[in-house]
């Protein structure tokens, strides 16, 4: 959040900046240190669970769809938004990508990805068309289309489904294949997340989504493009899970009208365990993405430490919570400084 | 938007108003907005509140459009629809309360929106440090760039906010009330910042309410008054006489009517009301059939002490007595009921509960006494609320309309309904008539002159000093948290008054 690369600041302030910074660095080593956790204990239990080659595999592989919807996500409640639509956008993509194969036998895999992301991107703005312009809480807004999304789906789908022997061999091999021992999903993933992060981090209009979300008013008065940023927020999440609905089909095989249903749920929890605040502002996308990684790894984990089916969601929603408290903490002891470091400045 | 290429000689105006026009529905906030700013220069626009002075600020920031008039920017003829515009045109505005992103870093705040990019589009953040740090040392102020703004003290948010029109190089700086939270020495290190920026040849517009301060900083200096352009004198050539008279300027007495009333004994006692940083050592009394009005700036106080009166906010020291018995530290619903009644400031927020119907809201103070047997039923609330809709002449379609349809005037006589049904001996209204209609207004003045008739003690809080004026039998004066005046209706003047309430903070303690 703040500048590293800056230059040795004056002896006074930069001891505020160090204790700050160090704040931010400690929310996101501490998911880290917890995914680790989680990783160890499980393998100390079972080593397979990361000693063999389809531990490691899905690891890895697991949580890379969630990924995706998670950044998405991320960038939308970075704005002070929230986008609920995103497991409906995703099952009706990925049920597209059956279709399209079945309905245009030979088409090319590549115009398959575009058309699910092209599709998952005008979903995503009808959101923030609505969002943006009718000045309606998001959280009602996709809350709606979260439901018509998949009430279309099932209109669409009605009892079918795509099965593995629809989709093509080369298509299928995406959602199973590897390069040196990486699966391309996760690559897929990494590298959309790496982009995103950037552009979120070094571009003015990735600042401005922090900017908008941290006071939409003063976004307002700064002259800041609010309408244009929200927009494209919902536009990329919408166009992640049209990503994530594609990879979805490649990996599953089997679509039914009931795909990725509870997703958005899951990316909410990944971006805030990941510290993306709900209220907007702070996080980044690399958080969010552990979350998504925690989150996932922690639901394989817990049958192999003889958790209960029934207690493992209780488990994730414990672990929601925990990162709220633990970022009001952060916060609360963080503007206690503050007030401390201007007081002895009187 | 047409442009007119004038040649730009030093002659022309920085900025130049004229005429201006804005209403909003049928309330004219400005209506004749007139106001010339040279480079160089520092103006200051005074004149009471609701004078027009912010309508003409968001006008030139772009937040409005005007209705009508003219609007030049160094001779050209502009029309901002957004605030980036206004900003690219190289006006920089200051707002009364400091806009910034409270989770980023001060640096980015300097920037947003334009930070210095590489060929690539990459935010150079060395570069944007760089120029922090050149303006934080021009300035000469010490705020570490890499901090989050949260938690900064007003001051440091202003000189942040003027980091940024100095990044901007902006021509044209409007300071709205930018001195109201400040101590002496920020207003000290603030007042050297803009004169420097004046000597640079920038034109400067200063708003302020302390005559000390603009006659301190400016050069020239304009008054409005209801909307309208008063008069534009040189500093040198006027006096703080002149501007309050001008400032105020109008028959007070003809305007709202004030029954004589029978005054009572006392009703309301409050001695060395004290909360630390908000008001300090305040009494007063007000006695039965009495209006005392409270008179003051914004951001005097007079709303915290009423809501402390009234056991919303805490104190620290003093006490309230009602009819001779000591009233507990914080508690409304004992307020209540030994019958003190608070209209407060805001009433679509605090007052009303907007989607409910009117009857709702008048017997929500009530609704205990028309339970029976635990039901209440629409019945007794319309039974209730139907005596006082009747009695202030609410307009409204039915009982069971809406409150937020009403108009502002409608509204109050509802929140006033409110208080009323609980049959108080004292009533505390903020601000009564702000944002309602002339008609709708002496309305509510001559229903307040009449309860202190029937024997209630009110104390009134207003910011409009010809209502404090017309209204009340006695007027007390808040500045900065300490009472600094008492005057009988007969030794109430404008200038008096205003004096109490503007005058330098020095001879406060």
């Amino acid at each position: 959040m703040t500048a590293t690369a800056a230059p040795p600041a004056k002896p006074a302030p930069s001891a505020a900046t160090r204790a700050v910074s160090n704040l931010f660095k400690a929310r996101e080593t501490g998911i880290v240190i917890a995914l680790l956790a989680v990783i160890v204990v499980a393998t100390i239990v079972n080593p397979n669970f990361l000693f063999s080659a389809d531990g490691f595999r899905d690891l890895l592989l697991t949580p890379s769809l969630l990924l995706l919807v998670a950044v998405g996500q991320a960038i939308v409640i970075i704005t002070r938004n929230v986008d609920l639509s995103v497991g409906s956008v995703l099952g009706l993509t990925a049920y597209l990508t059956g279709r399209l194969f079945i309905d245009l036998p030979g088409i090319p895999i590549i115009v398959v990805f575009l058309a699910g992301i092209a599709f998952g991107a005008i979903l995503g703005l009808v959101n923030g068309a609505l969002v943006a312009f009718a000045k309606v809480p998001a959280l009602v807004i996709t809350l709606g289309t979260l439901y018509i999304y998949r009430g279309v789906n099932v209109a669409w789908t009605g009892s079918d489904r795509i099965n593995a022997s629809d989709l093509p061999a080369d298509f299928r091999g995406l959602g199973t294949g590897q390069i040196l021992y990486i699966p391309i999903l996760t690559i897929i993933a990494v590298a959309v997340l790496v982009v995103a992060a950037w552009v979120l981090r070094n571009l003015r209009s990735g600042r401005e989504f922090y900017a908008i979300g941290s006071d939409p008013s003063a976004a307002h008065l700064y002259g800041l493009p609010v309408t244009r940023r929200i927009l494209a927020a919902f536009l990329v999440s919408g166009a992640l899970a049209g990503l994530a609905g594609v990879l979805y089909a490649a990996r599953y095989g089997t679509v039914s009208s009931q795909a990725g249903t509870g997703w958005e749920l899951q990316a909410i929890g990944a971006a805030v365990i990941g510290g993306v605040a709900i209220s907007g502002g702070v996080g980044t996308l690399w958080g969010a993405a552990i979350g998504a990684y925690l989150l996932l790894t922690i639901n394989r984990a817990l049958p192999i430490l003889g958790i209960q089916d029934f207690w493992q969601r209780a488990v994730v929603g414990a672990l929601i919570i925990g990162a709220i408290v633990l970022d009001r903490v952060l916060a609360l002891r963080q503007s206690r400084k503050l007030l401390e470091i201007r007081e002895e400045g009187r | 938007m047409t442009v007119d290429q004038v040649p730009t000689t030093p002659a022309t105006p920085a900025l130049e108003l004229s005429k201006v026009v804005k209403s909003f529905g049928a309330v004219v906030a400005l209506r004749s907005g007139t106001i010339t700013l040279h480079e160089g220069s520092i103006h200051a626009l005074i004149g009471e509140n609701g004078a027009g002075k912010s309508t003409l600020v968001k006008i030139i920031a772009g937040l409005y459009r005007r209705d009508a008039g003219t609007f030049r920017l160094r001779g050209e003829e502009v029309d901002f629809h957004t605030t980036a515009q206004s900003k690219a045109a190289g006006i920089a505005v200051i707002y009364q309360e400091p806009t910034l992103f409270p989770d980023l870093s001060v640096t980015e705040n300097i920037f947003m929106g334009r930070q210095p990019t590489n060929r690539f589009g990459r935010i150079d953040r060395k570069a944007m440090r760089t120029e922090a740090d050149e303006i934080f040392a021009r300035l000469g102020v010490s705020i570490d760039p890499d901090r989050i703004t949260e938690g900064l003290s007003i001051a440091d948010q202003q000189i942040i906010e003027i980091a940024k029109a100095i990044s901007l190089d902006a021509r044209v700086l409007i300071m709205d009330e930018p001195t109201a939270a400040l101590s002496g020495v920020e207003v000290e290190r603030l007042f050297a910042v803009a004169r420097s920026l004046r000597d640079e040849g920038r034109a400067l517009m200063f708003i302020s309410h302390r005559f000390d301060e603009v006659f301190a900083l400016c050069d020239t200096v304009t008054v409005m008054r209801d909307g309208s352009y008063i008069a534009t004198e040189p500093i040198a050539e006027t006096s703080v006489d002149e501007l309050v008279r001008q400032m105020v300027g109008r028959d007070v007495a003809e305007l709202f009517p004030k029954l004589p009333a029978e005054i009572g004994d006392d009703v309301l006692v409050v001695e060395g009301l004290t909360r630390t940083g908000v008001f300090h050592d305040i009494s007063f009394t007000v006695r039965a059939g009495e209006i005392v009005g409270l008179a003051g700036l914004v951001g005097a106080g007079r709303s915290e002490v009423a809501r402390a009166i009234f056991g919303v906010d805490p104190y620290e020291s003093g006490s309230v007595r009602l009819g001779g018995q000591a009233l507990p530290k914080g508690n409304p619903r004992v307020a209540m009921a030994r019958g003190l009644a608070l209209v407060p400031e805001d009433r679509r927020k605090q007052g009303l509960v907007l989607d409910e119907s009117v009857s709702r809201n008048v017997t929500l103070a009530i609704r205990n006494s028309l339970t029976k047997g635990g039901l209440l039923t629409n019945r007794a609330e319309n039974a209730a609320a139907a005596v006082w809709a009747s009695r202030l002449e609410v307009k409204t379609a039915a009982l069971d309309a809406e409150t937020g349809t009403l108009s502002g005037g409608n509204q109050q006589k509802v929140v006033l309904g409110k208080w009323l049904a609980t049959e108080p001996k004292v009533l505390i209204v903020d601000e009564p008539t702000r944002g309602i209609d002339v008609g709708t207004k002496s309305e509510v003045h001559r229903l307040l002159s009449e309860l202190a008739q029937q024997g209630l003690a009110i104390l009134m809080i207003s910011s409009e000093l010809p209502e404090v004026l017309g209204m009340a039998d006695r007027v007390l004066v808040m500045r900065e948290g300490w009472l600094t005046g008492e005057f009988p209706r007969s030794e109430a003047t404008p200038e008096t008054v205003m004096f109490a309430a503007t005058a330098e903070k020095e001879d406060a303690k």
